[in-house]
């Protein structure tokens, strides 16, 4: 198979500027010669590419819609999309990654945290030598995570952290922690350092989606940090789901990713597979599919293009990302099961990819607000009516 | 050091060729433009040295503004400096390119001169030892290694079966070989810093092409295999027809 060309049915390459495009294409070339390779035997043996991380520091991509002031490129939200378009190429588990470092754990402390916090924090997450991670869901509070039970109590010199938290990604491999606890009834972000007493974050195994990516628990017993690792600017709720915005908002572009490696990867296939002598693209049933895989694509492309544009303007509604993130996911795993679909046995083989992404897919359908969550939230904006409970 | 590096902007690899309608040139509907892979190689060979030494990198184009987006491209690698020399299009004939790049690069005052081996669209590889020419200077190309001692530059070049050993005074004129360095990946600081370097315009009287494409075409398409036989007794028509009709042996 041949370099990958971009999926572009509507010209929208001609709605990108220069730099955008030069973005786009740098990160491409990176993902093409350094992870497609690598990527699928580290999903095999359930490994995280931990050496891609400096090099993803290196060229800029974590935090990258972050100011240059704290050691990140500043682009706009546009090309920071692109970027999570093509780490998703490669493999969910990278652009979960670079989701969870940039929006979960840079954005809170870029947003909430102490000049100390922020000088200290960003120029290393930004560059890779620190991994981050952000603990928010618990065992038993998932898609209500206003219930969760995780506390934290102030004994004068320290916090005291209780609680455990679930479905962490990056947990074991954080050098810190952004945690969700409640101080007083209140939900606030802490700084856990890994090492610290009374903290651990033993990995979750045996996983069959992003398997290249790490997932842990993180339990808290007694676990004391100092005072001035609570994130001071934070103050319910509400600043954990900020951030969580932030992150659908590149996990709408990462779908777009996966879903373009899966029609490639199906419409090449196709056309040099043979069946009843001639290639299975002939047939209409497989046109079908392969027609809808575009139209799905294309208009995702449409939707988080202006939806970043809208960001960039100061004007996105949280609504809007959830729309995003909810079609464009949905979608992405539509067009991996027909890709597999239409590679038939070949599909179910590692020497192809649509069924890692397929797999992989269904986590980024639950994560960061499951597929139904963001139904209720679109719901809610256009009706005026809360229908969670 | 002052170096210039001169980069070409070609379609994508990947690119399916079509021919113009004039029968002339290839189609350029719906090509994806890159930088030259050659230049990457020249590109980063004089970042390293620039890193080391210190000093200056240009990197100098000759084409329309449509070239831009590739000179952008090659200053996200880490040039600091851009001039485009204005063209309605890429001259036919690669003496026209190489008169008007000497006219530019004899005023840049350059101690090193890199170029790609060839540029993947014409494949000509005539640029670079032509500029050498019009400038008096030494030239080596497809060069794999590059080694520089005080005023004096030695480089490996790759010849058939082997490689030549040859050292050359500076100023000197380079073309770069794969293998010559591993081209970095642009960085978003990269890119971002190079959106602000102004790309400099300067206007040089073409020269008049002495050389004229009359057609080009597609290799004729591959006719299908044909099996002579199996096992042993097959061999004897097999050699037969690789001699008299397929003229190999
Ligand atoms: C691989 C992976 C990585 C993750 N990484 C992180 C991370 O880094 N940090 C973090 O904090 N969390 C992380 N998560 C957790 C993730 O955000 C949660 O799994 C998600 O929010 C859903 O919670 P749950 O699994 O507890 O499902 P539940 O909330 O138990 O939902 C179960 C089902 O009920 C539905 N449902 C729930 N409530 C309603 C309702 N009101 N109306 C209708 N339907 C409803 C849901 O849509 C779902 O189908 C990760 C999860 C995975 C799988």
């Amino acid at each position: 198979m041949g370099k990958f060309q971009g999926v572009d049915f509507y010209d929208i390459d001609s709605l990108l500027s220069e730099e955008e495009k030069l973005i786009r294409d740098s990160v491409r070339e990176w993902v093409e010669a350094e992870v497609l390779p690598i990527i699928e035997e580290h999903y095999q043996q359930a490994k995280f590419p931990l050496h891609l991380v400096p090099q993803m520091g290196e060229m800029g991509l974590l935090g990258s819609n972050l100011p240059e002031e704290y050691g990140c490129a500043e682009i706009n939200n546009v090309a920071y999309g692109l970027i999570m378009q093509e780490l998703e190429r490669g493999d969910s588990g990278l652009r979960s990654f670079a989701s969870v470092q940039g929006a979960l754990v840079m954005y809170p402390i870029f947003t909430w945290g102490s000049e100390e916090q922020k000088r200290y924090w960003l120029p290393r997450l930004a560059s890779g030598e620190k991994i981050g991670c952000f603990g928010l869901t618990e065992p038993d509070y998932g898609s209500n995570p206003g219930g969760m039970k995780t506390t934290a109590v102030d004994d004068g010199d320290a916090y005291i952290l209780n609680g455990a938290k679930m479905w962490i990604t990056n947990g074991s491999i954080a050098d810190v922690a952004v945690v969700w606890a409640k101080l007083d009834g209140v939900v606030r972000g802490f700084l856990v350092e890994k090492g610290t007493p009374g903290f651990s974050a033993p990995e979750i195994k045996n996983k069959h989606s992003l398997r290249a990516s790490v997932t842990s628990e993180l339990v808290f017993q007694d676990c004391q940090i100092p005072k001035e690792n609570i994130l001071p600017g934070t103050s319910g709720l509400k600043n954990a789901l900020s951030c969580l915005t932030q992150a659908r908002y590149g996990i709408a572009w990462g779908a777009l990713g996966a879903a373009m490696a899966c029609y490639d990867e199906a419409l090449n296939y196709s056309q040099t597979r043979i069946q009843f002598d001639r290639p299975i693209a002939s047939f209409q049933l497989i046109q079908d599919k392969l027609v809808y895989m575009l139209n799905e694509i294309t208009k995702g492309q449409l939707l988080v293009l202006q939806l970043g544009r809208l960001k960039d303007q100061g004007k996105m509604h949280f609504a809007q990302v959830s729309l995003a993130k909810r079609n464009n996911v949905y979608h992405a795993l539509e067009i991996a099961r027909l890709a597999r679909d239409i590679l038939a046995a070949n599909g179910i083989s590692s020497e192809y990819q649509s069924m890692r992404h397929m797999c992989n897919l269904e986590s980024v359908k639950t994560y960061e607000g499951t597929h139904d969550i963001h139904t209720l939230i679109v719901g809610e904006k256009i009706t005026g009516i809360s229908a969670f409970v | 050091m002052n170096i210039a590096v001169c980069v070409k902007q070609v379609p994508d690899t990947e690119t399916r060729p079509k021919i113009d309608p004039s029968g002339k040139k290839m189609s350029e509907e719906g090509v994806k433009w890159i930088l030259n892979p050659y230049d990457e190689f020249a590109v980063e060979e004089a970042l390293q040295l620039v890193e080391k030494n210190g000093g200056e990198v240009t990197v100098i184009s000759l084409g329309p503004a449509a070239v831009e987006p590739t000179i952008r491209a090659a200053l996200a690698m880490g040039a600091q400096k851009a001039i485009r020399i204005e063209a309605e299009e890429n001259p036919a004939d690669p003496l026209v390119t190489a008169k008007a790049l000497a006219e530019v690069l004899k005023q840049g005052n350059y101690d090193l001169i890199f170029f790609g081996k060839q540029a993947i669209d014409d494949d000509y590889a005539q640029v670079p030892q032509m500029v050498a020419t019009a400038l008096d200077l030494p030239c080596a190309t497809v060069v794999v290694k590059l080694d520089i001692e005080g005023e004096k530059l030695t480089v490996e070049r790759e010849i058939e079966g082997g490689k030549e050993k040859l050292s050359l005074s500076m100023p000197a004129v380079i073309s770069a070989q794969k293998g010559l360095n591993e081209p970095r990946y642009r960085s978003l600081k990269g890119i971002m810093k190079a959106k602000k370097i102004p790309i400099e315009t300067v206007q040089v009287e073409l020269a008049s092409g002495q050389l004229e494409i009359e057609k080009v075409k597609f290799p004729p398409e591959k006719q299908p295999g044909k099996i002579v036989g199996k096992g042993a007794d097959a061999v004897p028509e097999l050699v037969r027809l690789l001699h008299e009709e397929a003229k190999v042996i």
